[in-house]
């Protein structure tokens, strides 16, 4: 039995039926997305005064990496604009261009989710440092020339280490809050181009350890909850359009039509993608 | 513009064509000028930051402001809302006013806690 309108629209709607489909996941994915994003600006509204990163942890430079996250963006906008002039090259009936931008979006995808992977594996090696006489740090540790990851005070007594090395951010001086002075280190240390300075502390002066993770901070655990379900999507994104692009392409040559739309609505899903990161960059980067 | 719509090109003019019609080169045109717009509004967002605004709301509204601008482009061109059907407009139009309500109602959550679900007022790492 055949299908009805799997190719053909319907008559009274104008749409095939994949169409329809992907616009309803994609109302779902909204709704998602939508509770995500309420949950982080519901727990940035209650944060108390200087319980937010920025003020909890003395404005750290490079909090999350703005350059790397600004790089990433322009990855997605590009792979968003190849996956639609792959499906104009089917209307166009030219299958080795379609095939040429199917590549690039996949080169973009995993672009994506590998530079992300190095930016995880950042977070996982900085650290906030609680200091006895009540002082508070940020940094990465250089432990015999390595900067280890997910550490905490119990790995500096099983490692026995006497000291601690420490590349101790210096405040980002852009993360200050209007109106709030900023130190004339900070800004000497600006001028000269520092990010980072070293200290070596006493192990017994450290009350805790704790890296950029989930647990660390509300801000780390909706951080990585929202990029991680966005790295899903992109990397969902990302096998079927292999698919399409690369395995699933016989169908090119017995029903192009239908080929020509699997490739619109997969399309479809990758811009939502795209549009996620939109809002997500902003509110998680930069805000 | 899916197959057999009266679509209007992207920027265009609303003639009805069938999509063989399509002026392909004016399209791709679009389309790239979308993704060049996008990435300069990327841009834009990233030294907005270092601009010194007066209050943290409109840092906020700023920066949702040119979100949003990106996002139309990406719905409008890239996913050809500009000239869908009805059927998906309903469903979007739908989703959306649920969405918000969400938002809203999420919020509003904020102005009456939960006792005990509030979080510690000082941060300890």
């Amino acid at each position: 039995m055949e299908i009805p309108y799997a190719v053909k629209p319907r008559p009274d709607t104008g749409l095939y039926n994949a169409k329809v489909g992907i616009w309803l996941f994609l109302a779902s994915e909204v709704m998602l997305f939508g509770a995500f994003f309420s949950t982080y600006i519901l727990l940035r509204v209650q944060a108390p005064h200087g319980f937010w990163p920025e003020v909890a942890l003395g404005w750290p430079h490079g909090l999350l990496n703005i350059p790397i996250g600004t790089f990433n963006t322009a990855v997605l906008i590009t792979s968003s604009v190849t996956v639609v002039m792959a499906w104009i090259a089917l209307k166009q009936n030219e299958f080795a261009r379609f095939r040429k931008f199917m590549a690039i979006t996949i080169a973009c995808a995993l672009g994506f989710l590998v530079i992300k992977t190095f930016e995880y594996k950042e977070k996982f090696g900085h650290y906030v440092i609680q200091l006895a006489d009540g002082s508070r740090i940020t940094g990465h540790l250089d432990v015999q020339g390595k900067s280890p990851l997910f550490w905490t005070k119990k790995n500096l007594e099983d490692a026995k280490l006497e000291s601690l090395k420490v590349l101790e951010d210096i405040p980002n001086k852009f993360r200050f809050p209007v109106g709030h002075a900023i130190p004339e280190d900070v800004h000497k240390a600006h001028a000269e181009g520092h990010h980072h300075k070293d200290r070596e502390i006493p192990v017994s002066d450290i009350v805790s350890l704790k890296a950029f993770i989930p647990s660390t901070h509300p801000f780390f655990a909706i951080y990585f909850t929202m990029t991680f379900l966005h790295g899903l999507h992109v990397l969902g994104g990302a096998l079927v359009l292999f698919y399409f692009g690369f395995i699933g392409t016989r169908l090119w040559k017995t029903n192009p039509e239908q080929f020509t739309n699997r490739v619109e609505v997969g399309g479809l899903f990758w811009h939502f993608v795209d549009l996620v990161w939109i809002f997500l960059f902003p509110v998680v980067y930069l805000l | 513009m899916s197959d057999s719509k009266h679509a209007t090109a992207p920027g265009g003019t609303g003639h009805h064509h069938s999509h063989h019609d399509y002026d392909f080169a004016a399209h791709k045109k679009v389309y790239w000028a979308v993704g060049a717009a996008l990435l300069v509004g990327t841009v834009i967002t990233v030294l907005a930051r270092e601009w010194e605004f007066s209050s943290v709301a409109l840092t906020i509204a700023v920066a949702l402001f040119i979100a949003t601008v990106k996002a139309f482009l990406v719905c409008a061109y890239f996913m050809h809302l500009l000239s869908e059907r009805k059927a998906i407009y309903l469903v979007m139009a739908t989703t959306l006013a649920f969405a918000i309500g969400m938002v809203a109602l999420i919020l509003f959550s904020d102005k009456d806690p939960i006792p005990g679900t509030l979080p510690k007022t000082v941060y300890v790492p």
